[in-house]
């Protein structure tokens, strides 16, 4: 899922410290953000955009496509039910922390509504000079440029990393997908790199992974249908077995979802492995991708 | 947040299911007591959160309560996968006429809640699963309606499991279900969950595991889980835990501070990368972000480290906070080792600045850079080669 600049978004939890801050950088990338929400402000103001008690009011006033979340983890599943319940077709679900089984009742709700799910514990969404959605720099320059490349990242801080990089070595975005770091996702790397293989403007999809779950071995069996060249990197690869380190999908169980298992099934899929996340770029360059020249 | 055998135990029986008679001990003479009250044939388990206790000695069989006082001596202080022995369930030994399995657990897969069944029990499921994939039933189930009725009774009729027992394990695998449910449970396995010669269906052992994020909201399970993680912590983990840091010591020389959990793996990677070893997991991702001081401070205290790495990239996390906040702790600790810098995205070129204000030094531009100066200069601090 992508959210361009012509839908209208819908800030949930817009009064709060984060909600603000970044509904103002998010407003500076292009994105539409026609209303905010936050229980008992309605009829207040955030940077001239008008708040509502709940997205139902919201979606009385305003054609709401898109709702970006920032709200704490134990209010997270009220918040994302008023949004499926108030039509919303696209959720950006950026809290971590959030009880499992809240998580499987809003994914199983959104798939009732027909709505579809980004997170939970995702940084969001970038579509560079066009709208950017969630908590990723999409305002900086050195790290987002207009391109042909799609990045899918579970991780945000590496995700910024590797555009960044990308950058550096020449190269644009299409398009930054924030998978979220939970092992119960509504939007999967399959879900995004298939998204990816499907976009008018990707000519290339960079994988960003990391060991737990298995979902990058999910991804390579489509991978290895895909014309479109996908360069991976793993996360992790080094870290001792069975050590927990903060994303709860992080977990080295048996074989499938070690770093050695992702590497072997994407090498396998045809996609080039990289050890550091400098080398994407070059291995990019190896598999024939060049930078779009800016119109 | 796994818990010990005992207490998931509690927890299936609060919710209805049948456990075997047991005592909960800490030293010989207690187990001896407790053998002797509940009468007969007793098993001894180490409590720890771990699975394969038995290949791992850890369960032993007593016949009387002499023998199980020196089981006791045995199994206490003895070390299973990691964890030390420090209590023992001293249980009644159910007659066993058969061995079963099951759980319900959260499935990334179906994104809900699935139910497992298999008559082949008390042993290595995933080696029954491996084998004889037909052997294990699964259920999945639609957490917004729950279970449907009849749901387990179908699921157990797949099985080869005798008809006369299916009503009572269709009824367990419910209960089974409930205590995941109210439990906000990742994981509820009972293997084996056994039919004893009288028909009576008992859960002869336990693997509960909270989602760490509903720990909020299961105050009486949290307080329990909290007490067992910290006593698996080194001081310095336990330090973190306090403070709400994930720190994991990892025995390298090479300190790491960075925030995010997929940029920390990263950086650790490329340390090995580049020929060193990290001396910690730290990351200051999501909402640490601003505990950048007290952060460095553990870092810093751990007697190995020989370098320091600090590697931001600003998303949410803004790198002139964090970058302020490592600044203020190296001032007040002088750390007498040298430290590289790193800094990228968010606050970028605030936090820079401050780094060449405060300490007189210079960011490495690329993160390669960085890692192989910081891994050169913890190896030749260690060979004494300046």
């Amino acid at each position: 899922m992508l959210v361009n600049r012509s839908e209208n978004v819908v800030v949930q939890g817009i009064t709060g410290r984060q909600g603000s801050y970044w509904t103002g950088r998010m407003v500076e990338c292009g994105t539409n953000v026609v209303a905010g929400v936050s229980p008992g402000k309605g009829g207040q103001e955030v940077d001239g955009i008008p708040v509502y008690d709940s997205v139902r009011d919201a979606a009385a006033e305003h054609s709401v496509d898109a709702s970006v979340l920032f709200v704490p983890p134990m209010r997270a599943k009220d918040a994302a039910m008023d949004a499926i319940h108030a039509g919303v077709r696209k959720l950006v679900f950026l809290a971590e922390h959030v009880p499992s089984h809240d998580v499987m009742e809003i994914l199983a709700q959104a798939r009732e509504h027909g709505a579809q799910v980004l997170g939970p514990n995702t940084a969001g969404l970038v579509v560079p000079g066009e709208s950017s959605v969630g908590i990723m720099p999409g305002f900086a320059e050195n790290i987002f440029q207009p391109g042909n490349v799609g990045v899918v990242s579970r991780s945000g801080s590496l995700g910024t990393l590797v555009s960044m990089n990308l950058v550096t070595d020449g190269f644009g975005q299409s398009a930054f997908i924030g998978i979220g770091g939970d092992p119960i996702l509504g939007t999967t790397t399959l879900d995004a790199v298939r998204t990816l293989d499907g976009h008018a403007g990707t000519d290339a999809v960079v994988l960003v992974g990391e060991i737990g779950g298995v979902m990058e071995e999910d991804a390579a069996e489509y991978i290895a249908t895909m014309t479109k060249p996908v360069v991976a990197f793993i996360a992790g690869r080094t870290a001792p077995p069975d050590t927990r380190m903060g994303h709860a999908g992080a977990i080295v169980t048996g074989n499938r979802g070690s770093g050695e298992s992702k590497v072997r099934a994407l090498t396998e899929a045809g996609a080039i492995v990289v050890d550091l996340p400098s080398q994407v770029g070059s291995a990019l360059s190896q598999l024939g991708v060049r930078p779009l020249v800016q119109a | 947040m796994n818990l010990l055998e005992h207490q998931g135990k509690v927890l299936l029986a609060d919710a209805g299911l049948c456990t075997p008679k047991g005592v909960v001990v800490t030293d010989p003479d207690a187990a001896t007591e407790a053998a002797r009250t509940i009468g007969g044939r007793v098993v001894l388990k180490a409590q720890v959160p771990s699975g394969k206790r038995g290949k791992a000695g850890a369960v032993l069989f007593a016949d009387d309560a002499d023998e199980a006082g020196r089981h006791a001596r045995q199994l206490l202080g003895m070390n299973v996968a990691g964890h030390q022995v420090r209590e023992l369930l001293v249980e009644e030994c159910a007659p066993i006429d058969q061995e079963l399995y099951a759980a319900v657990l959260d499935d990334p897969a179906s994104k809900g809640p699935l139910l497992l069944f298999s008559t082949s029990g008390g042993m290595d499921i995933e080696e029954v699963n491996e084998s004889h994939p037909e052997r294990v039933h699964r259920l999945p189930v639609d957490i917004l309606r729950g279970l449907e009725a009849g749901a387990t009774l179908d699921l157990v009729s797949k099985s080869d499991l005798a008809p006369e027992h299916h009503p009572a394990v269709s009824q367990a695998l419910e209960l089974l279900y409930d205590v995941y449910l109210t439990t906000d449970a990742a994981l509820a396995e009972i293997n084996p969950l056994v039919v004893t010669d009288e028909g009576v269906v008992m859960a002869l052992d336990a693997k509960v595991s909270i989602d760490p994020g509903s720990l909020p909201r299961q105050p009486d399970i949290a307080g329990e889980a909290t007490e067992l993680a910290l006593e698996e912590l080194t001081e310095l983990e336990r330090r973190g835990r306090e403070l709400g840091l994930q720190f994991i010591e990892l025995g390298g020389d090479v300190g790491v501070l960075a925030n995010g959990a997929g940029l920390t793996m990263t950086t650790l990677d490329a340390v090995h990368h580049h020929g060193g070893k990290p001396a910690n997991f730290l990351e200051i991702g999501g909402d640490a972000y601003t505990k950048a001081t007290p952060a460095l401070a553990l870092v810093l205290d751990n007697p190995r480290v020989r370098s320091l790495l600090v590697n931001f990239c600003g998303a949410f996390a803004r790198t002139d906070v964090m970058t302020g906040g490592v600044l203020d702790a190296i001032e007040e600790l002088r750390p007498q080792i040298p430290i590289f810098f790193t800094i990228h995205g968010t606050g970028e070129q605030e936090a820079i600045a401050m780094v060449r204000e405060r300490l007189g030094a210079e960011p490495f531009d690329l993160m390669d850079d960085a890692v192989q100066a910081a891994v050169q200069a913890a190896s030749a601090s260690t060979t004494g080669v300046k």
